[in-house]
């Protein structure tokens, strides 16, 4: 009787984070359109862009105002719990991020983003949202650390927010728990990096399917 | 005061209380293992007082409450004798369904938050508390979630 | 043409008796954490303080009913998340007394030594966060922050190489530590310490010499030893208001007898009897740290290595309450098991919830700018305070 070598099987992938993705795509905020220029301003660098020649003028002011932009976003200083220590330390002598131009400044009304260090919890959400909201436009969002990306290892808790986009529409998200500082400026950087791709009308860059 | 001392004076003050009741359950030196009192619910102030004047327990350590499912709650509080390195372990348990305790506030000013965290965990009402109300949770939680039939992922929209 | 009549009167009332409720919210510059006081002020004066807490209750007591003993240390440090080190060793300590489960003599000295190095770095961010707050972050405060920090990168590089991680650690396992010390760490150690000592002394003279740090701390939030004993605070609060309690010679865990160190007590009570109480406790830790590193023994590392899956460690029914000498007090684990391989009931008695619990007792009578100087001498964790 001949028996028959088995036979490799390449074993059929496991999804196992379908369920959390769906959640994440149903759940999480979404930037409203237009929060960036009035009506008034983007009509006219329309009708700029529009004009012969005229893509010179609005190519170099957006490259000016980008590059503005980006050297001096001023965070306010959030921090929730453990990844605040690493914040500080990023802002202090030996992961210096003044010299990118931040300025960590305690008010919200001042201040250009909002890096989340720590876990979200239901009594602080709405906290949160209101110190959100009291940042002028434009302003970015980095959420630093699993717990503000997903909650973290406190995800299962009755307590805690599953990740701090569900509360505020988020820009870049630093891994780690909680992320070395190394982490968090690489993070800074890329928001640097999307803050320089601010299009035309101040319409954010859209999502790069190969990247994203 | 030593050890032995301390648990002759509780013996013949509380005769209902069983103290040491259960075998030595931690590897502590037995110096300082605490000395581990289970009592009746009513005497829990009483013992409080009489710890704080007689064996000169004024350090309170803390007070907690553990739900033993059907057996019902039980609340623990430690207190201890810094000078001499006496510690008491008291132990009540309230019987299935009762969620009421006297409170050691009038004896220790420390038990104020730590009854308000029990009642915000277990539900325990606390006699004598002056402000009992939510500690760590908004005012407005529904549940208390130390509760063994409280599941830890309860949803709570829009936020999980 | 302004109708005098129809504009409404605002009555200004200046007697002295009215008071205003403020609020001094869950985020504001002073960086300790998410805290929010509501203060009822009279003038500048404070007659009332109502402290909200919970903005970062993360659920440690529940979840940990769901986590094995294996699991749960690398949560149980982002209790205290400054000194993580001293949270795991009370949740491994009190699940070692249960289980009567001994631990090698070098894990144990391993343990003090991760344990002092630990108090020296959350003392550095004490006082550079402490100065910050009173300073202002760019009014000269920053000055001793930015000095602290850098000695405390220092001694994070010590841990980074050790456990390759430098707020939480997973260090510590039930039995023993996770880690050995590799080779010329224990050199790097030495080094490390003894330029920290050469600098405290630098820090201590910057400030001691300062008259308006001297006038900040000095009378301010002065805590009574009825009060300190009644409300349960511990640590340097309770040794900077004259009672000379020290876990670590009161109740030795972890070898602590072994090594000669002296305790600090001030009687002042105020910020500034804390503040030399920690600058004491600074060098106090160095003196264990190279004790412990001359006499580091040789063995293994832990009474139960090799552990291959989460639910191997089963404890036996039980309870124990495992107390350990924080940097901010008496952390203790209260863990009851029940022969399984997760606990039944844990609870952590947080130092720093018990330290917050005298601010409502202590800052009635004060200024707004002393609370700021107040709550940095008290150095809570909030991570701590609403587990």
């Amino acid at each position: 009787m001949e028996i028959k070598p088995p036979v490799p099987q390449i074993p059929a992938p496991i999804w196992r984070n379908i369920k959390d993705l769906q959640e994440w795509e149903q759940t999480h905020q979404r930037r409203p359109e237009g929060d960036k220029h009035s009506q008034l301003f983007e009509s006219v660098t329309e009708g700029i862009h529009s004009f012969p020649g005229g893509f010179v003028v609005t190519t170099v002011a957006d490259a000016f105002l980008n590059w503005a932009r980006k050297s001096s976003v001023w965070p306010v200083t959030f921090g929730l719990a453990c990844c605040a220590i690493e914040m500080m330390a990023t802002f202090a002598s030996r992961f210096d991020v003044e010299r990118l131009g931040m300025v960590p400044w305690a008010s919200p009304r001042h201040s250009d983003l909002m890096v989340v260090s720590g876990t979200v919890t239901i009594k602080m959400a709405p906290m949160l949202e209101r110190i959100y909201d009291q940042m002028p436009d434009p302003k970015w969002a980095v959420s630093m650390g699993s717990c503000a990306n997903s909650g973290g290892p406190f995800r299962h808790g009755y307590h805690v927010v599953k990740g701090v986009d569900r509360v505020i529409p988020v820009d870049v998200y630093v891994p780690g728990c909680p992320p070395p500082p190394e982490s968090l400026l690489n993070g800074l950087l890329l928001l640097q990096d999307q803050i320089a791709h601010f299009r035309k009308t101040g319409r954010r860059a859209l999502p790069n399917p190969k990247v994203d | 005061m030593t050890r032995e001392q301390a648990k002759a004076l509780i013996g013949e003050r509380f005769s209902s209380a069983q103290v040491d009741g259960d075998a030595p359950t931690s590897a502590e030196a037995t110096a300082s293992r605490p000395i581990v009192v289970t009592l009746p619910v009513d005497q829990w102030t009483a013992f409080a007082q009489f710890a704080k004047t007689t064996l000169g327990c004024r350090f309170f350590s803390f007070s907690s409450a553990v739900d033993w499912k059907e057996q019902g709650l039980e609340v623990v509080a430690r207190i201890d004798n810094l000078d001499d390195g006496v510690g008491v372990m008291m132990k009540a348990r309230l019987g299935p369904g009762v969620s009421a305790c006297p409170s050691l506030v009038p004896v220790f000013r420390g038990a104020e938050w730590m009854e308000r965290e029990c009642y915000d965990m277990f539900g325990i009402q606390f006699e004598g508390h002056p402000d009992l109300r939510r500690m760590l949770l908004s005012d407005d939680w529904q549940g208390h979630p130390l509760l063994k039939s409280y599941a830890v992922d309860t949803p709570h929209p829009p936020y999980r | 043409m302004l109708d005098t009549a129809k504009t409404s009167k605002v009555e200004f009332d200046y007697s002295g008796g009215e008071r205003l409720t403020m609020n001094m919210g869950p985020q504001h510059p002073s960086a300790h954490g998410v805290f929010r006081a509501i203060l009822t002020l009279e003038g500048e004066t404070i007659v009332g303080v109502d402290a909200v807490i919970g903005y970062l209750h993360r659920c440690h007591e529940k979840l940990s009913e769901t986590l094995t003993y294996a699991q749960y240390p690398s949560i149980a440090s982002k209790t205290d998340y400054v000194a993580a080190m001293t949270s795991e060793l009370a949740y491994v300590m009190a699940a070692e007394q249960i289980g009567k489960i001994e631990v090698p003599k070098r894990a144990q000295y391993l343990r003090v030594i991760m344990a002092e190095l630990q108090r020296v770095a959350s003392h550095l961010l004490w006082l550079g966060t402490w100065c910050m707050d009173m300073g202002g972050a760019l009014g000269g405060g920053a000055t001793v922050f930015l000095y602290c920090i850098r000695e405390r990168e220092l001694i994070l590089d010590l841990f980074e190489s050790l456990v390759g991680a430098r707020l939480l650690y997973g260090f510590y396992q039930v039995g023993g530590t996770r880690y050995d010390i590799p080779d010329g760490w224990a050199q790097k150690c030495r080094e490390t310490i003894n330029l920290i000592d050469a600098r405290i002394g630098e820090y201590e003279s910057l400030l001691e010499d300062n008259p308006f740090f001297l006038a900040r701390a000095q009378g301010v939030g002065v805590i009574s030893r009825e009060l300190a004993e009644d409300v349960g605070i511990a640590g340097p609060l309770l040794r900077g208001s004259g009672v000379n309690f020290d876990l670590r010679r009161a109740a030795p865990y972890s070898s602590y007898e072994d090594f000669t160190f002296n305790v600090p007590v001030e009687t002042g009570g105020d910020c500034f009897a804390r503040y030399r109480v920690r600058m004491v406790e600074f060098r106090e830790s160095i003196a264990i740290v190279r004790q412990a590193l001359d006499r580091l023994p040789d063995g293994a590392i832990s009474s139960r290595p090799g552990l291959k899956s989460v639910a191997q460690i089963r404890i036996p029914k039980g309870e124990a309450y495992a107390r350990v000498e924080g940097p901010r007090g008496e952390v203790g684990c209260y863990l009851i098991a029940d022969g399984s391989a997760k606990p039944y009931r844990m609870k952590w008695r947080g130092a720093s919830f018990s330290n917050l619990a005298v601010l409502p007792h202590i800052i009635p009578g004060h200024k707004i700018a002393d609370v700021v100087a107040i709550m940095g001498s008290v150095d809570p964790v909030f991570g701590e305070v609403d587990r």
